[in-house]
């Protein structure tokens, strides 16, 4: 018996799977119409360089005429620089001080402002607001109120009675006030983000607690402070990325001085690139910074894994 | 990363809590919070006050703690520089141009990444993400180099060009677009509206938090940023503000009021922008981070 005639025609099943395929394709153009300005943008102006800073730390390189390969030289020479190692010991100290302190404080205040206390609304903004506050303005206007001659900070010390200080033109009260600068607009973010990760600490937790009889102290400790731990976490990784980076502030007010003593990494960065001409040596210091910044972000990132299983078996 | 948005249970919260606070009692953490709050409102008042105070009065010893009476000489001495204004239009231009097209091009890329399937999709979207995590310091350097051969270098297209969209932008549109309900979209889609339809009347007018986060945070880092203009430009007609408020306060050391008065007007839009946008401007700030 023959078989049945091969047909003019494709096939239903045939039609339907070109008619999708043309679909698929249509679909596909308009989405790579959609995310090319993204991708353009953003792929094209951080990986691309990325790659060049990379290829920029082995070369000697002044950004204006052609550099030549020196290899790991930048590197070594960085080893070796007085001022690139006072740079990561005035950051190591600046983010020390700043990230534990910031996170406490902000902790702190926030578990005040979440009481109801009248004028919290106004407290809440009050502190918040100098966040909004840019670095520059902030540098401006400490380096005016800090001025030693003509500030009105010396000047209510001398209403005090307390001799005048030296602050940004003294090497040993400088990093400080930047750190209290810092604190001082920074603490603000901290307080908001407690404060919305503490209107999510589940309130039928807090009740059970209370029922088996936990003290406002116990209550913190087990449960407030434990349910706030992937917050704290963000916050830590955060500000200590920021902390890292700071550099209007320094700009504005001291320029990295008195005698280096407020010369921030990023700041040295910018000095070697764009100040002395020396972009191969700024860019292998930058790349100093990035790879120190990645091995923090990864030693968090596997810190929160084990603490949200910690978090996991407990409530199981 | 989605947005926040104020739930029925926050909302009814907020509205015990207004109801419940004239019957509040004096507590003692004002005793604590009071002052505290006065430190963290000092400097802004200062601020305020020294920018209408006369040149004289700041410049005794021990100097005036309140000006006798104001003096707008400051800010006459800053506006009367032609170069001050300029210095506030660059910054605006550039500000509202990186507001419009996050908006825009973070929009397209948020919807494609979030509704669309094309080859590629999930590799560059795990690329993108991977970018968030480059400190600009790292690409400051070539970023500079790569707008030199664009020839934008001492222009402002220098300052738009890498703000015109954001990783972070495309990221907290896609969540957002996410989360909301696929129906509504299909109904406009059957009835043979196109994508770029469905984008435009359906997704966006449900967008407004996180639109208005997206827009928020890009004013607020290129408005207040001071590191990539001080790399991108030199010539002072093409000065942000805050560049210029930065090498002002360097050669207008002796004139604090005049210097003050420019601080005025560097922080003043901000400022406006958040009393008059106050509850946004918290949500936005705490899902930039939060529930990432």
């Amino acid at each position: 018996m023959p078989g049945p005639p091969t047909p003019f025609t494709l096939s239903e099943h045939e039609l339907r799977q070109r008619a999708l395929r043309r679909a698929r394709r249509r679909e596909s153009r308009t989405a790579w119409a959609f995310v090319s300005p993204s991708i353009l943008v953003i792929l094209g102006l951080s990986v691309v360089p990325v790659i060049w800073s990379l290829l920029l730390s082995f070369r000697a390189d002044d950004l204006v005429t052609p550099g030549r390969w020196v290899g790991l030289d930048n590197y070594y020479a960085l080893s070796r620089d007085p001022n690139f190692g006072q740079a990561v010991r005035n950051t190591l100290t600046y983010t020390a001080l700043y990230v534990p302190l910031s996170i406490v404080l902000g902790l702190a205040l926030a578990l005040v402002l979440n009481r109801r206390i009248r004028l919290v609304g106004l407290y809440r903004t009050l502190i918040f607001v100098p966040f909004v506050v840019s670095a520059t303005a902030q540098g401006t206007l400490f380096a005016f109120i800090l001025d030693p001659q003509f500030g009105a900070a010396n000047s209510v010390l001398h209403a005090l009675g307390v001799s005048p200080q030296g602050f940004f033109t003294d090497p040993a009260q400088a990093l400080f006030l930047l750190v209290a600068i810092t604190l001082w607009s920074g603490l603000g973010f901290c307080v908001v983000v407690y404060l919305a990760a503490l209107q999510d600490v589940p309130r039928p937790l807090i009740e059970a607690a209370r029922l088996d009889g936990a003290g406002r102290w116990h209550l913190l400790r087990h449960v407030t402070l434990p349910t706030l731990t992937p917050v704290s976490v963000f916050l830590v990784l955060w500000q200590t990325i920021n902390a890292l980076q700071v550099f209007d502030l320094v700009y504005v007010t001291t320029k990295g001085g008195p005698l280096g003593a407020t010369t921030l990494i990023v700041y040295f960065i910018w000095e070697q690139a764009f100040k002395n001409f020396t972009a191969g040596y700024g860019a292998a210091a930058a790349y100093v910074l990035a790879v120190a910044l990645f091995v923090i972000a990864a030693g968090l990132r596997v810190a929160r894994g084990r603490e949200s299983r910690r978090l996991e078996g407990a409530t199981r | 990363m989605t947005a926040t948005v104020t739930t029925p249970r926050q909302a009814a919260q907020a509205d015990v809590s207004r109801r419940g606070r004239a019957r509040l009692p004096f507590s003692a953490w004002h005793l604590l919070l009071a002052p505290l709050a006065l430190i963290f409102a000092i400097p802004l008042v200062w601020l305020l006050l020294s920018s209408v105070m006369s040149n004289a009065e700041i410049n005794r010893f021990p100097p005036a703690l309140w000006p006798s009476r104001v003096d707008l000489g400051g800010y006459r001495y800053v506006l009367g520089n032609a170069l001050f204004p300029r210095w506030f239009a660059n910054s605006l231009i550039v500000s509202t141009v990186a507001v419009a097209s996050n908006l825009l091009f973070g929009a397209f890329g948020g919807y494609a990444f979030a509704r669309m399937r094309f080859s590629g999709s999930r590799s560059l979207l795990v690329l993108m993400l991977a970018t968030m995590a480059i400190p600009f310091q790292l690409t400051m350097i070539p970023t500079f180099l790569v707008m030199k051969r664009l020839g934008l270098i001492d222009t402002l297209g220098a300052l738009i060009v890498p703000s015109l969209v954001t990783p972070f932008a495309v990221f907290l549109l896609r969540q957002f677009f996410l989360s909301l309900p696929r129906e509504l979209e299909e109904a406009a889609w059957i009835d043979g509206c196109s994508r770029l339809r469905v984008l435009f009347r359906v997704v966006l007018p449900l967008s407004r938090p996180a639109l208005s986060t997206v827009a928020i945070l890009t004013f607020l880092s290129t408005w207040n940023d001071l590191t990539w203009p001080l790399i991108a430009i030199n010539h002072d007609n093409q000065y942000t503000l805050q560049l210029g408020l930065a090498t002002f306060q360097g050669q207008h050391h002796t004139q604090w009021a005049a210097v003050m008065a420019g601080n005025v007007i560097t922080v003043l839009p901000v400022l406006l922008a958040f009393v008059g946008a106050q509850k946004a401007f918290i949500q936005s700030i705490t899902s930039s981070g939060l529930k990432g």
